[in-house]
């Protein structure tokens, strides 16, 4: 009786659990498989805490069984929207580790598929986030345009996809004389669409409201958590490996570097879109000079590295994307790890969405561009 | 009177933003034969002449291939989806060789990676253009390339 | 019998009159509410199934695709299978929902649908209910609604549905104070509430045109809080699949969200009827003042014809906010409606009032 009495009267012994609402592992709104656990106050988040692995697929131990040739294939499934840089990253580490030199033709083959792979890697980016906002022509849209990437990817690679066009020691097929008109074509097509995705969702006025001031991370934190590419150059962080270590054919061509100060979404956002403009900007430069020569080097059969431990960096379109190859001397890698950058993004969603709405968590995780298969690997 | 004068003025432009973003939709509204959609069953997609849709092992009007059995594509594959069963035989002139006498395939497993075509030395495999593979039996998955009563062309170097 | 496809009121004149004549009052009274209420209840079926149709044929041609077009001639018959798959699912209670709040809510929805259909002049006599206080009546009828809303949301045992509910709840409310202020508008140039009298008053040139700068943003006003009203377009955040399963009606299946799905179509409809009825004229053909000749041509289409092009033509409208816009967060729905659709609702009042009083309208 008296511990009734007691509860009644003072209230901090009436026991409250918090709200805690499950965005489970599938919804339509996460990007893959992620499951996130909300603590709630209404409507405000108070605390964000994502769980991953439901798409763990053991890809770092299976590259233990592997020879060097055959890691590649792996890496497309992991960030599918940026296969070829995947696939790029493993080949010029194991390049750099025997220390052999790819001919120019390559390099430029290479670094235009790049570009082609982050225009159409924002395109999906674009759509699905237009989707979640609620504007779901966004989606039809992306994906019309990014349908001729795709084909001219079909044309040289035979994969839209799953692509595993490198190889160490080069690319397994020659362009197809048609490339260079086919890919001008595209850019003159995507030059007079791209300001339609400005007038359809960028300048929308409620696409303004739910983004501008949403999400702020500043230039601190962003370096202290590790986000790069897109939304941690949105903070004004300057982290674009194409321009601090260049790679393949990035020494010859001018490009700029997309910096915002303001942190948020809408920034994100915008630092995206100015990417594209200047992929396209790349692209043109690289087309028309495209040097004769062979397309691989002569590799032997088993490829050895000496031992010792590699790391090759490149700018894939969600942040700097690592590999780290240890090898002892045999044909297969005592250890493969890859940095992926969608790991360390998704990490600063708690810091990004304390205090906002339900809403605003969906538009400040679509900006961000996670792709579970690369955070999980 | 400056904040009532930017409360209409915002209105107004948040109107005309409103507006731009319809005129697109609308853009595509008023022109609907100009749809993209790819009519798929009745309309077959043109598909490159590298398509990766199975690995196939091309024979030519004799009946006749040109794999060796030496097996470099079973090693270069990744995850075993190729296996070689090969035989030895006597030839006319009494020498001993080893030909092939099953090259088994799992489509089931194979990941389309390429590896297995660009690495054989006498360009036996090849990658074909048949992408609809749904069956209702999973044993149909695993297919033997090398069609029965095949031998091997002349003339391909060991 | 004297049916005249351009004026309904002799016929139904003379059916009454032949109702009197062969059967007694009571009996006659009882036979005509049956008759009335059974081609309500087809007009709603139909229409449901052919909006629905026109819903997803539009949206794929803003989307630059094809819409259903295999089932049926153009896809025709695709609501119809949908609508049998959707009788045929399994109806899943949950444990421990409220049975009796439960049941009900989807019930008070179409019910609620049906009053104000009933209110809406389609032909010129061709009207279920003709008051004298048409406008009043709608407004008051289309608030039973957030009733059947808010029952659902609560009674679905479910803390998704209760935010869901509680939040379309919250829009509806606000978003009705401006339909209702911008009516008003209107009936200050019209003189009159009654439905009829309205479009009677639009005999010689639409109130869209009459009452110029006024009438325009009135109109404007309308569309936007329509839509919010019947929880559609930019302003579906209590039922967006993104983000909270599916808002109030989560836990409906089968027949039960299939009125849900048909309540939310046909207040659309209900909406656009309106503003075509108050704004653009309603079954009036459109007449200029002194162009004879032209107003002669205009009156060979029917009127009902007319009607349902322009109730159309605004459905039309209301899906292109629908497939264009991202969508609002729930504080901004409810900012723009307190903080920017009531002053300017208010200020429109005073600004027809004075140009009623000016006589400065066409």
């Amino acid at each position: 009786m008296s511990e009734i009495k007691e509860i009644f009267i003072t209230s901090d012994k009436i026991k409250t659990d918090d709200y805690v609402i499950n965005m489970g592992p599938q919804h339509p709104s996460t990007h893959g498989v992620l499951r996130l656990l909300i603590k709630l106050e209404g409507e405000i988040v108070l605390n964000v805490e994502p769980h991953i692995g439901y798409i763990h697929s053991g890809i770092e131990k299976m590259c233990e069984s592997l020879a060097y040739n055959q890691i590649v294939h792996l890496t497309d499934r992991m960030d599918y929207l940026s296969a070829h840089m995947n696939n790029e990253a493993v080949c010029l580490c194991v390049e750099n580790a025997l220390q052999i030199e790819v001919p120019d033709r390559v390099k430029y083959i290479r670094t235009i598929m790049d570009e082609l792979m982050r225009i159409s890697s924002h395109q999906l980016w674009w759509s699905a986030y237009g989707m979640d906002m609620g504007a779901t022509t966004c989606f039809f849209y992306g994906l019309r345009d990014r349908e001729y990437i795709l084909d001219i990817f079909e044309d040289t690679f035979g994969a839209r996809l799953t692509l595993n066009y490198n190889t160490p020691g080069g690319v397994m097929f020659d362009i197809k004389p048609d490339f260079q008109k086919k890919v001008k074509d595209f850019i003159k097509y995507f030059r007079n669409k791209l300001p339609e995705y400005d007038q359809l969702l960028s300048g929308n006025i409620i696409f303004t409201e739910r983004t501008k001031g949403v999400g702020i991370l500043s230039l601190e934190d962003t370096i202290a958590y590790g986000v790069t590419g897109p939304s941690g150059r949105a903070a004004g962080f300057s982290c674009d490996v194409r321009k601090h270590h260049p790679y393949s054919a990035y020494p010859f061509v001018k490009f700029e570097e997309m910096l915002d100060t303001t942190g948020d979404t809408y920034a994100r956002y915008t630092c995206r879109i100015r990417e594209m403009w200047e992929s396209m900007n790349i692209i043109e430069q690289l087309i028309d000079n495209i040097p004769e020569g062979d397309y691989a080097l002569k590799m032997k059969g088993v490829v050895k590295l000496p031992e010792g431990q590699y790391y090759q960096r490149v700018e894939t379109s969600k942040g700097d994307f690592g590999v780290f190859i240890e090898s002892d001397g045999k044909k297969n890698p005592y250890r493969v790890k890859f940095r992926s950058p969608g790991f360390s993004n998704m990490f600063a969603l708690n810091k990004m969405a304390k205090g906002l709405k339900i809403a605003d968590l969906v538009a400040i995780m679509g900006a961000l561009d996670l792709v579970m298969p690369d955070i999980d690997r | 009177m400056k904040s009532i004068i930017d409360y209409i003025v915002s209105i107004f432009k948040g109107l005309g933003t409103l507006l731009t973003g319809m005129k697109v939709t609308g853009k595509y509204a008023f022109t609907p034969w100009k749809n993209v959609t790819h009519q798929y069953p009745d309309v077959y997609p043109v598909l490159s002449d590298r398509f990766r849709g199975e690995v196939i092992m091309p024979h030519n009007a004799n009946n006749e291939h040109k794999c060796t059995g030496c097996g470099i594509c079973e090693i270069n594959c990744p995850n075993g989806s190729i296996e070689i069963i090969s035989k030895m035989i006597t030839t006319p002139e009494g020498k001993k060789k080893k030909v092939i006498d099953q090259h088994i395939y799992h489509l089931g497993m194979c990941s389309l990676c390429n590896l297995c075509v660009k690495s054989c030395p006498s360009d036996a495999i090849t990658m074909g253009q048949k992408f609809e593979h749904a069956i209702w039996d999973r044993k149909l998955l695993t297919k033997v390339l090398n069609q029965p009563g095949s031998k091997i062309q002349e003339g391909i170097k060991e | 019998m004297g049916f005249n496809l351009y004026d309904f009121t002799t016929f139904t004149h003379n059916l009454h009159i032949w109702f009197l004549e062969n059967m007694s009052p009571g009996l006659a009274t009882t036979v005509e509410w049956v008759i009335v209420g059974v081609l309500y209840i087809a007009f709603v079926a139909l229409l449901g199934l052919f909006l629905i149709w026109a819903e997803r044929r539009v949206c794929a041609i803003f989307q630059q695709r094809l819409g259903p077009n295999r089932v049926g001639p153009f896809g025709l018959i695709q609501t119809i299978a949908d609508f049998i798959k959707l009788m045929m699912k399994e109806i899943v209670t949950p444990r421990k929902v409220d049975k009796y709040l439960y049941n009900l809510a989807p019930y008070i929805v179409i019910c609620c649908l049906f009053l104000t259909l009933g209110a809406i002049p389609f032909a010129p006599g061709l009207q279920g209910l003709d008051f004298d206080i048409g406008v009043f009546y709608l407004s008051a009828v289309s608030s039973i609604s957030v009733i059947g809303i808010l029952l659902a949301g609560w009674s679905s045992n479910n803390k998704y549905s209760l935010i869901g509910g509680i939040r379309s709840g919250a829009q509806i409310i606000s978003y009705e104070l401006s339909v209702a202020m911008s009516l008003i508008t209107m009936v200050i140039l019209a003189g009159t509430m009654s439905f009829s009298g309205i479009v009677e008053g639009q005999r010689d040139l639409w109130f869209i045109f009459k009452g110029h700068i006024p009438a325009v943003i009135a109109f404007v006003v309308f569309l936007i809080a329509g839509t919010a009203e019947t929880n559609r377009g930019p302003f579906d955040l209590p039922e967006a699949e993104s983000e909270l399963t599916a808002g109030f009606h989560t836990e409906y299946s089968g027949i039960k969200f299939a009125l849900f799905y048909l309540a939310e179509f046909l207040n659309m409809f209900v909406v656009s009827a309106v503003a075509a009825t108050v704004f653009l004229g309603g079954w009036m053909p459109l007449h200029f003042g002194g162009f004879e000749g032209f107003n002669h041509v205009m009156d060979m289409i029917p009127p009902f014809v007319w009607f349902f092009l322009k109730s159309f033509g605004l459905v039309f409208v209301l899906m292109w906010f629908k497939w264009t816009f991202p969508r609002l967060r729930v504080d901004q729905i409810l900012t723009l409606e307190w903080k920017y659709l009531l002053p300017i609702n208010l200020f429109n009042i005073l600004l027809m009032a004075t140009v009623v009083l000016t006589k400065f309208h066409f």
